[in-house]
């Protein structure tokens, strides 16, 4: 018996911060202090705050700590865990009241939100499958093996109105119905786990938070629909993913929750790892599908849709971690509760990542129906150096933007897709009024076309001429005609391709297009980047009068642009100049201006 | 595992293990002072008592925790025990023995070991 558990965080975002130092220092130093036998460390998943790791929780007082590092360890276990008294300089600065340690609950980032497929992430041991049981893991599984037919199953997750997380937001239920419906000797549920968009970290988390949840549900799905196999396909880039994803699928074989006769009830269920490579194509179904079937990951037409003919021409369901992670709940809480949180045509909760210009850098959680702004300013904290709310990007290289006047349009599959953006998997990033919205659709396009498989020509070279396009555009040499032809192209790409890596790609050209086109006309009419960032349209001068002539700016210049003599003005030769600002960033006396 | 009733089990032995990982109120805490006075005049063993006691006995409802110096030095190891609902009782001059009768009588059994009380030893003085 432990009279103290700490947990301590192990997701991807507190390990870079160094939880991994940190564990090991807190295991040392408790040893040290002989507090070993009275005192518990946790590696967990992602607690959310990942801007504030390495973050650490002490029970029972609840009190947490952010940003700790080795050095703060001995401190700790002396005042906290032997003296019991809280070390205040390090705890987490909303949570520090007068007399007391106020709950986690209570801080603006946790207030407003509900975790559903997080809510193991950040408590248990995600490498403990007696962890996972004791919050009530795998009980949902026993439940439908031995209360409910297939059919009732697949019933309950239709009518809790659960839709598909990935990004498309197909019913689940719907699905697992096709599926069910085919005959086949041999059946595949599928795990998609190729979370591929920048700054998308949502089932890497849960993955690495709770992924006996994932494997439960894909048990779940199997009996649903008659499949014995499943498959997760995880890209490789997920080291600590695919690790914990492989102790829990060992453990879960070794306590006869995979594998044959599961609870004595004659069916056989088990699942195994398929890595991915890392390419973005592959988090398509019919790509995914290819890739696990070994060969080179590319969509193919639909029809055939999967629930017929999918993995090895196999009746196949594919659903993302996300939705699995929420299964095992609506099982055992029923349809009922799923249904209550959300909107009419959008049930239950979404995970978001939240990154960019954003105060807490993060994983959320919010019930469906939840403000934009709830999500930038409660729970985000807002934008750092007091700077302006432009526009957020959802859905990611698929998805669009969602400019200030939106706001407070409550957030759901179907309002989002009418203001010209996406859910997508949940990747949001918030840009404020020193991102330049064309420079933006760049930084997208390049990755698809990067990313795009090469199959199918819409795809292939159309997203290549828009790149063109948008360069000319940045680089001052656009023109008005540009910005149509950039309009017109967006739509042929959009109906013409193979798959939805194409069919969206558009998407952050035509959003930005549609709410900031005064910034596309700023680029080619006045040849000027609003935001101050396109490098082709940008001048750097030194104003005279300010100027003292001290000469640090002309030490700092990396290509030597800049001449003078000291305590006279310099100058800038903008021939030779890089604008690279480094000139501005080093004046003290604010003589520097960037044009 | 071959049923579902070994699941549930299992899944009642860990929560026992686990449950002082919530933020909501335990029935009971025990609050062993831990300042320099505290572990000086032995406080380390009490604490170690009460946990491994009520861990024996099985009484998860219950958090241990301690706590700095509440300025009665003379009378350390002093122990607190909160019982929701009622008056807070101090125990004064503590030890590894006396933990395991305030568990039994006290906690377990809700009578309270009067003898060892801060009121009991003002009296006694």
């Amino acid at each position: 018996m432990y009279r103290s558990h700490i947990l301590v965080c192990g997701g991807t975002g507190c390990t870079s911060s160094g939880s991994a130092k940190v564990i090991e220092a807190l295991e040392r130093e408790l040893a040290a202090q002989g507090l070993s036998e009275e005192i518990k460390v946790i590696r967990t998943g992602c607690f959310g705050l990942c801007s504030v790791g390495p973050i650490m929780i002490v029970y029972p007082d609840g009190a947490f700590y952010s940003g700790v590092q080795t050095e703060d360890i001995p401190e700790i276990v002396t005042e906290h865990l032997l003296k019991g008294r809280p070390v205040k300089r390090l705890l987490y600065q909303e949570t520090v009241a007068e007399e007391t340690i106020k709950s986690l609950d209570e801080t603006g980032f946790y207030k407003k939100q509900k975790r559903v497929a997080l809510r193991n992430c950040g408590v248990i041991n995600p490498e403990n499958i007696e962890e996972y049981i004791a919050y009530d893991g795998y009980e949902a599984l026993g439940k439908v093996l031995t209360e409910y037919t297939p059919e009732q199953v697949i019933q309950i997750i239709l009518d809790s109105g659960l839709r598909g997380r990935g990004g498309a937001g197909f019913p689940t239920g719907l699905k697992w119905k096709f599926a069910a419906a085919n005959k086949a000797d041999q059946k595949y549920v599928c795990c998609n786990a190729d979370e591929g968009d920048p700054g998308a970290f949502m089932d890497r988390s849960v993955l690495e938070g709770d992924p006996h949840a994932v494997i439960e549900a894909m048990a779940i799905a199997g009996y649903a629909i008659g499949a014995s196999q499943g498959y997760v396909y995880v890209r490789a880039e997920y080291p600590i993913a695919v690790k914990r994803l492989g102790i829990a699928i060992t453990q879960a074989r070794e306590y006869g929750l995979l594998g044959k006769n599961i609870f004595g009830t004659g069916f056989d269920f088990d699942v195994d790892i398929r890595l991915g490579a890392g390419a973005f194509v592959c988090g398509e179904e019919t790509a995914l599908m290819t890739s696990i079937e070994g060969k080179r990951g590319e969509p193919r037409p639909r029809p055939p849709f999967p629930a017929l003919k999918g993995l090895f021409g196999k009746p196949t369901i594919l659903n993302n971690v996300e939705t699995l992670a929420n299964v095992a709940q609506i099982i055992l809480k029923g349809p009922e509760w799923f249904a209550s949180m959300g909107t009419e045509k959008s049930k239950g909760t979404k995970v978001f990542a939240l990154g960019g210009k954003i105060n807490n850098t993060g994983l959320v959680e919010v019930p469906m129906g939840t403000t934009l702004r709830e999500v930038v300013e409660d729970i985000g904290g807002g934008i750092p150096n007091g700077k302006k709310f432009k526009a957020a990007q959802t859905g990611g290289p698929s998805g669009g933007c969602i400019p200030e006047k939106f706001l407070d349009v409550p957030i759901d599959f179907d309002n989002l897709t009418a203001i010209g953006a996406m859910m997508g998997s949940g990747g949001l990033i918030v840009m404020d009024e020193d991102n330049c919205m064309v420079d933006i659709a760049k930084f997208f396009l390049e990755f698809t076309v990067d990313e795009s498989c090469g199959k199918c020509t819409p795809c292939r070279i159309g997203t290549k001429r828009l790149l063109e396009l948008l360069d000319k555009i940045t680089s001052g040499n656009g023109t008005l005609e540009d910005i149509d032809k950039l309009e017109e192209l967006c739509y042929y790409i959009k109906n013409n391709s193979l798959c939805a890596l194409g069919q969206t790609a558009p998407n952050p050209v035509l959003s930005t297009l549609k709410y900031f086109r005064d910034e596309y006309v700023a680029h080619v009419v006045e040849k000027r980047c609003p935001a101050g960032v396109c490098k082709g349209l940008l001048s750097f001068e030194i104003i005279a009068d300010k100027c003292k002539g001290c000469t640090k700016c002309a030490r700092q210049c990396p290509v030597g642009a800049i001449s003078g003599t000291v305590r006279q003005p310099h100058v800038i030769d903008k021939a030779k100049c890089i604008k690279c600002g480094a000139c501005m960033d080093s004046c003290s006396f604010k003589a520097i201006v960037k044009k | 595992m071959k049923s579902l009733e070994e699941l549930r089990a299992m899944k009642e032995k860990m929560q026992g293990k686990m449950g002082i990982r919530h933020d909501s109120e335990t029935e009971i805490k025990v609050v062993v002072g831990m300042a320099t006075c505290g572990i000086a005049a032995g406080a380390r063993p009490v604490l170690a008592a009460f946990t491994e006691e009520l861990a024996k006995r099985g009484q998860n409802h219950v958090a241990v925790s301690q706590t700095g110096c509440i300025g009665i030095c003379q009378y350390e190891p002093v122990v607190e025990v909160y019982v929701k609902g009622q008056e807070k009782v101090t125990y004064v001059k503590m030890d590894a023995q006396k933990a395991l009768r305030v568990v039994n009588d006290h906690i377990v059994n809700g009578n309270v070991v009067t003898e060892y009380t801060i009121g009991a030893a003002i009296n006694n003085k």
